[in-house]
């Protein structure tokens, strides 16, 4: 009934990329370390509205740099993943499992650095990572998000 | 009776059945079909049997004779141990009983069709399918109570909903199940074939690709094909939820929002009002849900149709004599009346101009009563049935008073035509009912202490009502007790939801599972309820109890007794005369 899962543990082809990423950022030599922008759910969007989305100023002004996030784990998909999505509010609803529910427009997909347990869904969490701004569809899942998180941590 | 226990006896029962009919005819046995209208004839023979030993007879006549044309035969379908036999899109012109045989190495299955006519042409210049999604009785009664007032036992009038000549107990269950969906029940209704959970215009077959399954035609299709009428879709849920997507979709499965937006620009219903914005948008605009570049609104506005956004525009462009809108005003679904009337909760907000559903009903009418054909016009009360899922009492009864509001001026369009065929019906029950009042007067804190049941039970003061019905204030100490009787793990305060939308519960450590939503447990006087569903289960469910309808106009005298849900497309093709 539901949308295809994500598949289990991570493709050797993903593990050989990771690998190649870790190498060259070894090569590139320590990043100055850029203080990260606080987002929050509240200023995403300039303007929210039949025809589309737009971003907010301070969202295209942070595309590809570093931001923080504050917002509640959607119901994973599995207990450990390097996946999850991120809501304004806890999620009542898990999209993946009933066939009439979706997500809020609103949402901001978390790619994690590393595969890690994820904690209690519905917990709050702050999300640190660079920030991706534009349409994409995972390959994987064929899940549509608008803005995405990547090489992400987060903490309780 | 033990889980199995009953799967034994069940099993018992299929391999009785199946022992001697070991191939699966679609349509399935008893299968009420409209002469002339469209259907997929699939027969699944379990196996490789050889091509050449496969024989399909209608009355004992080749079914290649009957319909003229050759049958496309898939071995091995989709990868499942059977061989696929279709005859996509056939109809039989005819009324009868035909028996279908399906053979194959002395194997044989035999089913049986009710082929039926409408002889005696059409009756019905218009018809209004109003649907109150999960409309129960206790939302009738509670709907009642806030706005007519109720005085030693009387009422202070009758709702519009309920003041109609027709009236029929109307069975749900599909063919899987006792208890069904929105998109099966609806699917019932447009197109008089039972199906199974999730499925619309189709019957449930092997097929992977949940657009391949056998198809039956819908009444929108029908009108589109058969007359020169205007159709209409309005809901204030989104465009591509079950019951909207009934009128005019083919899928096993009800979450293809984005193949259903194409299936609603296949048919061109002339009105399509709802909600469900993304799926109209190409992935590469923000806020898209789309995985392709379809721009759907540009698509319908090449077609020649108006697209409005807010209450504003749709008036505007019903003033104006458009005959083509396309509306859609919020990107999920519109807002329900106690939030666009009094509480500006929910996304009013960011869409402070949606209409709701009597506006648009009136909007529709205006747009399609201009074809001198007539129309078909589905309405649909899209959230009383989320409100009762969401245990949010008010909003679900404001939204049946928005039902109540939107037949009123249905019927001031109908007064005095006698053309006009009008049905109000539920598409399946929840298990609500009003047990009592809640009365803060009384003394205690919890929800427990608050019931007042039968002569404590005190009619409640909610505030003045407004001119649409709505009562002004229901904040109020003495509130309808609407009892829900399933739910997941939750905390109750028997008060209403002044900040929005209740969420009974939140998904759990343990996936799959759900626990209280805390927010809920910190309200004052709130106890712990403890689930009585599945653990997956989120929210409320729905019940298998019959629904009532009532119907006035042309055609609407073969309502009586109780029906099954098939008989509301047998009276509606048959008011319109829609069979060969």
């Amino acid at each position: 009934m539901g949308r295809s899962r994500v598949g289990n543990g991570t493709s050797r082809r993903a593990v050989v990329a990771a690998m190649g990423l870790a190498i060259v950022a070894a090569w590139r030599g320590p990043a100055r370390a850029e203080p990260p922008i606080p987002l929050s759910f509240d200023r995403l969007y300039a303007s929210f509205g039949v025809r589309g989305l737009v971003f907010g100023d301070e969202v295209r002004a942070a595309a590809g740099r570093p931001v923080t996030l504050v917002g509640y784990m959607a119901p994973p998909l599995e207990a450990e993943a390097t996946f999850f999505v991120l809501t304004r509010e806890p999620a009542a609803i898990c999209p993946f499992c009933q066939s009439d529910a979706d997500w809020p427009a609103d949402i901001v997909v978390v790619l994690l650095k590393d595969a890690s347990p994820l904690v209690s869904a519905g917990t709050r969490v702050t999300v640190a990572g660079r920030l991706e701004v534009g349409s994409a569809v995972d390959a994987r899942t064929g899940f549509v998000s608008q803005l995405r998180i990547v090489d992400a941590t987060f903490r309780k | 009776m033990s889980k199995r226990i009953l799967f034994a006896t069940l099993a018992s029962i299929v391999a009785g059945a199946t022992a001697a009919a070991a191939q699966t005819v679609y349509p399935i046995d008893r299968a009420e079909i409209l002469a002339g209208a469209k259907f997929d004839l699939k027969v699944e023979f379990p196996g490789s049997p050889a091509a050449s030993t496969l024989k399909v007879t209608v009355d004992g006549r080749d079914a290649a004779d009957v319909f003229g044309l050759q049958p496309t035969i898939v071995e091995k379908e989709d990868g499942h141990d059977l061989t696929a036999w279709w005859m996509r899109g056939v109809s039989l012109p005819t009324a009868g009983r035909p028996k279908i045989e399906a053979s194959a190495g002395g194997k044989a299955a035999t089913v049986t069709w009710d082929v039926w006519d409408t002889p005696k042409g059409r009756v019905a210049k218009n018809v209004i399918l109003f649907i109150g999604d999960g409309l129960s009785v206790a939302h009738r009664t509670a709907a009642r109570i806030m706005s007519k007032g109720l005085v030693e036992g009387r009422y202070g009038g009758e709702l519009a909903i309920d003041d109609m000549p027709a009236m029929a107990l109307i069975s749900t269950a599909g063919t899987d199940s006792i208890v069904t969906d929105s998109a099966n029940a609806m699917s019932a209704y447009t197109t008089g074939h039972k199906s199974c959970v999730n499925a619309l215009g189709v019957y449930c077959a092997h097929n992977k690709n949940t657009l391949e399954h056998p198809k039956v035609e819908t009444i929108g299709e029908l009108v589109k094909r058969k007359t020169s009428m205007a159709l209409g879709v309005v809901t204030n849920t989104e465009i591509e939820d079950a019951t909207p997507a009934g009128v005019i979709a083919h899928t096993r499965k009800r979450s293809d929002y984005a193949d259903i937006v194409k299936m609603f620009l296949e048919v061109k219903p002339d009105v399509i009002m709802g909600g469900g914005s993304p799926f109209f948008l190409p992935k590469s605009t923000p806020g898209s849900k789309r995985t392709d570049e379809f721009d759907a609104v540009k698509a319908f506005e090449e077609a020649g149709y108006t697209f409005v956004t807010t209450r504003t525009e749709m008036e505007k462009a019903a003033a104006e004599g458009k005959t083509k809108l396309l509306g859609l005003y919020n990107t999920g679904n519109v807002d329900g009346a106690l939030d666009l009337k009094y509480l500006k909760k929910g996304t009013v907000a960011k869409f402070p101009d949606q209409p709701d559903v009597v506006e648009e009903t009136r909007a529709a009418i205006s747009a399609l009563s201009k074809n001198p054909d007539g129309f078909f016009l589905m309405v649909e009360s899209g959230r009383i049935d989320k409100y009762s899922h969401s245990l949010d009492p008010e909003r679900a009864i404001f939204d049946t008073i928005m039902l109540d509001d939107a037949v009123k001026a249905a019927k001031e369009f109908a007064a005095g035509r006698n053309d006009t065929l009008i049905i109000v019906v539920g598409d399946h029950a929840h298990p609500v009912s009003i047990i009592g009042t809640y009365d803060d007067d009384r003394p205690g804190q919890t929800p427990r202490e608050k019931l007042g049941v039968y002569a404590e039970a005190k009619v409640p003061n909610y505030g003045p009502v407004d001119a649409a019905g709505y009562p002004t204030n229901i904040d109020v100490s003495r509130r309808i007790a609407l009892n829900f009787g399933t739910s997941p793990d939750t905390c109750f305060d028997a008060k209403p939801h002044l900040d929005g939308e209740n969420v009974p519960a939140i998904a759990g450590a343990t996936p799959k599972t759900f626990v209280e939503n805390p927010k809920n447990c910190e309200r004052p006087g709130a106890v712990h309820v403890t689930g009585n569903l599945p653990f997956d289960a989120n929210s409320g469910v729905h019940s298998g109890d019959d629904v009532v309808l009532t119907a006035m106009g042309p055609g609407s005298e073969l309502f009586r007794g109780h029906k099954p849900n098939t008989f509301v497309f047998r009276v509606m093709a048959t008011a319109l005369g829609l069979a060969n």
